[in-house]
């Protein structure tokens, strides 16, 4: 939040008597953020949907798929398969919480916040943050018990690459992976006047994306589809965590090298958060609804 | 309060499009003042309402709160207004005091002072034993209160209201106009409120009229009611085109046709109307004599009926 904080705000010089507060960034995105959890918790059936769909992806796709699979480096497609799931929690979590743009639009809560004496930055970042602390959380719920399936017979116990010592730096990658793509999701949502319109977005753009992004299958040697997948930003960040939690470095010979996913993933993140920004503060017709 | 002036809008013009939503719209509005706007809906209150809330962008004229310019300085404006939407602008999942702490923090208010803010804002609004409850579970016209309590936390100088009586019972709507006018006579606030309600209009210090993105006339109520004249005769008829014609020619009259009736302006109209009875008895279906209303007001100044425009 830091970040934040530098952005300079001196517009606010009206007298004293007014301004008896003066509105700060940090305030204003913690306050925002934290709406989006108590938001989340309050509806059950977010939580449920949110953490059931990965871990039946988990077991059914794992389960079925891992007799004809051929890895890289003869990993099991568990072994391959569990950053992949990761991924796609990250990414339909983080994606899906922008919904409640549409939901704050329509029940009128978005107009008291824009005509609130904040700059747009914060509007974006409050709404960022929250979703990408929660696609935070389920990512490490499922990296945490996912593994434990194989206990109870659903997989077969996998190698996850998860140890004490990488955990942090694994955290703080989900963690920049979640908030480019809840910046995406923000890109999304914030045009649309119903959530029809979005959810017809997520079935024919994001689930393609996280298909094509080396967390289901690996991408071919050559051919259209590969390059697809070099063109997917979302591509590198699959490739990243790949790069952190292999536990057989010449399974991920093949993907691009760790700076190269870290400098996609920033500068994707930078992109979406500056087009969210110049959106918000947009006055137009459809934002004053 | 002094007679600095609080609203200055002047020649704003605003379109959608090929649409004109506000034609050269010019007033001003006095610190401490109830300021009314009304009209039907389609006249452009909603339009010049979100454009002082900085809401849409200013495309000519320009708009100033306190002299803080809508256009150029909103971030100013922001701090200065508190406002209240047509449409709640309330977070359903949470709670009453979740919405206003949210709220103070938006506005910079944390901590201690937050918390007196609110409890101080729930206690003047009637709403301390619904605090904890889920705003979802409240009725329209708590709700509005909470929607006011939410646009006070700041002590806004200026208050904007967008139709705050919607959806409110008359008894609702009592209350909230009580709490406008100590509100403005204790903190000094400036209100500035959109309403298609003419009682509502009554209650203002001054009032704009708006028709057609036009202000047709302004100033407080009683004024506009004696610019109409003293007394207003309206006619049924089952011919009224005809009827109106006899009336010119019989008592050199200007009687306005307004769909099936007849309006006539004027002083003495008791005497009126019993000449009026005694000459056309057959052709009188019912006819009513009453002090010009502001409704009155619309019509004189419009020629339209106000419920007869088409909206949007």
């Amino acid at each position: 939040m830091s970040k934040a904080i530098a952005i300079p705000e001196s517009i606010n010089d009206s007298n004293g008597d007014v301004a008896h507060a003066q509105p700060s960034i940090g305030l204003a995105v913690y306050t925002l953020a934290i709406r989006e959890l108590v938001r989340f918790f309050r509806q059950r059936t977010r939580i449920i949907g949110a953490l059931g769909q990965p871990f039946i992806f988990w077991i059914l796709f794992g389960a079925g798929l891992q007799g004809s699979f051929r890895g890289p480096a003869g990993i099991s497609y568990q072994e391959y398969f569990f950053p992949g799931v990761a991924v796609m929690i990250v990414m339909f979590t983080a994606i899906f919480s922008t919904i409640s743009i549409i939901e704050d639009r329509r029940e009128g809560f978005l107009q008291g916040v824009l005509v609130a004496p904040v700059s747009r930055l914060a509007i974006v970042l409050g709404k960022v943050f929250g979703g990408t602390i929660l696609a935070v959380m389920q990512a490490v719920l499922f990296l945490a018990i996912g593994p434990l399936l194989a206990v109870v017979g659903l997989s077969p116990p996998i190698s996850t690459g998860l140890t004490w010592f990488n955990f942090p730096i694994v955290l703080a990658y989900l963690a920049l992976v979640a908030f480019a793509l809840t910046a995406l999701g923000y890109l999304i949502a914030w045009p649309m006047d119903s959530t029809h319109g979005f959810h017809a977005i997520m079935s024919v753009f994001l689930m393609p994306m996280w298909l094509l992004s080396g967390s289901f299958f690996p991408a071919p040697e050559s051919g259209w589809l590969s390059w697809v997948i070099r063109l997917n930003p979302l591509t590198y960040g699959t490739a990243g965590l790949r790069r952190l939690v292999t536990p057989n470095i010449d399974a991920v010979a093949g993907l691009p090298s760790f700076p190269l996913c870290l400098a996609v993933t920033v500068a994707s993140a930078v992109i979406y958060i500056s087009l969210a920004i110049w959106m918000t503060g947009r006055q137009t017709a459809h934002n004053a609804r | 309060m002094s007679d600095s002036i609080a609203v200055r809008v002047s020649d704003l013009r605003h379109r959608y499009g090929d649409r004109e939503a506000l034609r050269g719209i010019g007033f001003t509005v006095a610190a401490g003042e109830i300021f009314g706007l009304l009209g039907p809906n389609g006249g452009g209150k909603t339009t010049l309402f979100r454009l002082l809330a900085t809401l849409l962008p200013v495309q000519s004229g320009t708009a100033t709160l306190l002299e803080k310019n809508v256009a150029t300085e909103s971030r100013s404006v922001r701090q200065l207004i508190g406002v209240t939407f047509q449409s709640p602008s309330l977070d359903g999942k949470l709670t009453v005091t979740e919405n206003l702490k949210h709220q103070s923090h938006l506005y910079g208010l944390s901590g201690q002072t937050a918390k007196s803010r609110i409890s101080e804002l729930l206690d003047r609004l009637g709403l301390k034993d619904r605090a904890q409850d889920l705003v979802d579970s409240l009725s329209g016209g708590l709700k509005r209160r909470v929607e006011v309590a939410k646009s006070l936390l700041h002590r806004p100088r200026i208050l904007l209201l967008d139709e705050p009586s919607t959806g409110l019972d008359p008894g609702a709507r009592h209350d909230l106009w009580e709490y406008l006018s100590r509100l403005r006579r204790d903190e000094g606030t400036t209100i500035l409120v959109t309403t298609h309600l003419m009682e509502e209009a009554d209650r203002c210090d001054r009032l704009g009229i708006l028709h057609k993105g036009e202000l047709v006339a302004i100033g407080m109520p009683d004024e506009l009611r004696l610019s109409v004249g003293g007394d207003c005769l309206t006619i049924q008829s089952s011919d009224p085109k005809s009827l109106a014609e006899k009336l010119t020619i019989r008592f050199q009259l200007t009687p306005r046709q307004i769909g099936e009736s007849i309006r006539i302006e004027g002083n003495a109209g008791h005497e009126l109307l019993r000449d009026i009875v005694t000459a056309f008895p057959s052709e009188i279906t019912a006819i009513s004599l009453a002090k010009p209303t502001l409704e009155d007001v619309f019509i004189s100044r419009t020629g339209h009926r106000f419920w007869e425009n088409e909206p949007v």
